[in-house]
């Protein structure tokens, strides 16, 4: 069920500032990381930002990536995730 | 493309839900590691767990890791002992649950199943000292599961063992008293017990597995209880629906990460074992699902038939999204690990009667249920009789695990920490049932056993 492609999706949730996409694109630019899709939203009162990111040789799981999203989220207040696409194509894809 | 919406629900599943993947249990045989001594017999087990499940628990963070999805449980399920130590000579297996307790340990796995026995038409020899060293084993170990396997449709009851294993309780609750008697809450017997079972304390290898799998067991009632807030008042068809299609979503994850724990291993996928399975924690309750239903308090009128609608829409959402749906699966029904069920108990609303009639329609029976200390043996083994019947007649898997607390009555709780619980300790009809359970002997299979 997997898909062939190294591919991951950023979430982000909290609260609106200057400087949240510029923050995680700096991050992702030292791992040599292409952002491929942006959407923001404001759902239910916070803010709301998709990125959907090819990881091409990088293993989320055997990187420092989580945890420096990670650290980057509770310096500015917001929760950030990296989570590998195969789990939503698993979910929601007959 | 992945929509916005299916992420944050995803992301919603995860942080407010309390979606988890609730173990991934490596089955592994011990068939070969029989030996003429103990000693020998002892050193082959320990020898193979490692050499299998080494790395299990570094897979499971690892996949956690890749997917940002909590794995709760790493846990090893074995070849019941009584097969295995059947040749070593020995006259008290505690050693062999030592020894399994020795190697859980060492593979950094929470807890080891399989000090079991299946001896629902007779007892082997070593079936007896086996069932008999389940007292101390269980008392000087603390991640050793153990399960005994009475009843089967197509054997029938095993009344000698159903008469045995309520002093056995009693004994194992007394040996274990200084800490709540917790023995008993790693202690199961069961009616048709599942051979591929990956959660505890039932887990074991049954003998017809292959040398060594990957079982997965998933967990998400307040998903489920999440996508039925959407449909308040509507009527039962939509329900249904609606819980099929949220099984299917918990299941797919489930079914992601057993292949790709089995890919990773190098050891093959066996089942998934959807099961909505509660803990303690507020908002991951079976009970405050059935209330969803429309219940005032879990254990009211009604719950029966929202629980047999629920365990049956799981079942029938997990086999759509994966070929190999097995284990128990359904909707498990504890009250010492849920929350709701705790407070209907308190309450009065939830009875053991209640409970067992609730286990005619649950994926499992009469779980984590504590009873006044006095309880004498045959009421015990009374209250599994009947549970015995309701599996094996009606063709399906049931059990018991039942905690006779020393010195606590009705009215008293009882603690064991982390996701084992709390439980308020239940009354019991204690009109006597001895003469009927020592008169021994075997409950025929029923009629529809004939099946050839």
């Amino acid at each position: 069920m997997g898909s062939s492609k190294n591919t991951a999706v950023i979430t982000v949730l909290g609260k609106d500032r200057v400087g949240i996409i510029a923050g995680i694109s700096n991050l992702l630019a030292e791992y040599s990381i292409n952002i491929n899709d942006i959407s923001q939203t404001i759902m239910d009162d916070v803010f709301t930002m998709i990125m959907m990111v090819d990881l091409k040789d990088l293993e989320i799981e055997n990187s420092d990536l989580s945890d420096r999203l990670n650290d980057f989220g509770k310096q500015n207040g917001l929760s950030v995730t990296i989570q590998h696409t195969d789990l939503f194509n698993a979910m929601h894809r007959i | 493309m992945i929509t916005d919406y299916e992420v944050l629900e995803t992301m919603h599943m995860f942080t407010q839900e309390h979606l988890d993947i609730r173990t991934i249990t490596m089955g592994i045989s011990l068939m070969d590691c029989a030996a003429s001594t103990p000693e020998e017999s002892c050193r082959r087990i320990y020898d193979k767990i490692m050499r299998n499940a080494g790395r299990l628990v570094e897979t499971g963070e690892a996949i956690s890791r890749k997917y940002n999805v909590p794995i709760i449980h790493k846990r090893i399920s074995v070849t019941p002992i009584s097969i295995v130590a059947a040749a070593s000579g020995a006259t008290d297996y505690v050693m062999f649950a030592e020894t399994l307790d020795r190697a859980a340990k060492d593979c950094g796995v929470n807890f080891i199943g399989g000090f079991s026995a299946l001896v629902q038409k007779g007892y082997t020899n070593s079936d007896r000292i086996l069932i008999n060293s389940i007292p101390e084993a269980l008392a000087v170990t603390e991640n050793v599961c153990s399960s005994i396997n009475l009843a089967s449709t197509r054997s029938g009851i095993n009344m000698d063992a159903v008469r045995d294993m309520g002093h056995i309780i009693k004994k194992t609750a007394e040996r274990t008293k200084d800490s709540g008697a917790l023995g008993c809450a790693k202690l199961v017997v069961f009616a048709n017990a599942p051979e591929d079972n990956p959660f505890m304390a039932g887990a074991f290898l049954g003998p017809g597995e292959p040398e060594c799998v990957i079982n997965v067991g998933i967990s998400g009632p307040g998903v489920v209880k999440h996508a039925m807030e959407q449909v308040k008042g509507q009527d039962l068809g939509v329900v249904a629906e609606t819980i099929k299609k949220a099984a299917f979503k918990i299941t797919r994850v489930g079914e992601l990460v057993a292949r790709e724990a089995s890919e990773r291993l190098g050891v093959p996928f066996g089942i998934i074992d959807l099961s909505l399975a509660p803990t303690p924690a507020v908002g991951d309750s079976v009970a405050r699902l059935l209330e969803e239903f429309g219940l005032e308090t879990c254990g009211t009128w009604g719950t029966t038939a929202a629980l047999a609608m629920l365990n049956d829409a799981v079942k029938k959402g997990g086999t759509m999204a994966s070929s190999f749906v097995g284990g128990l699966s359904g909707a498990f029904i504890p009250v010492s690990e849920d929350e709701g069920m705790i407070a209907a108990a308190r309450s009065g609303s939830l009875l053991l009667e209640k409970l067992e009639a609730m286990t005619c329609v649950c994926s499992v029976g009469l779980d984590m249920i504590a009873i006044p200390g006095d309880t004498t043996a045959e009421t015990i083994s009374g209250i599994i009789a009947d549970e015995m019947a309701l599996g094996t007649f009606n063709n399906k898997t049931t059990a018991v695990r039942i905690i006779p607390v020393p010195g606590k009555t009705v009215g008293d709780s009882v603690e064991f920490g982390g996701l084992l619980g709390t439980a308020p300790i239940m009354s019991v009809n204690n009109s006597s049932c001895a003469d009927f359970i020592n008169r021994g002997g075997r409950i025929p299979a029923p009629i529809h056993s004939m099946r050839n």
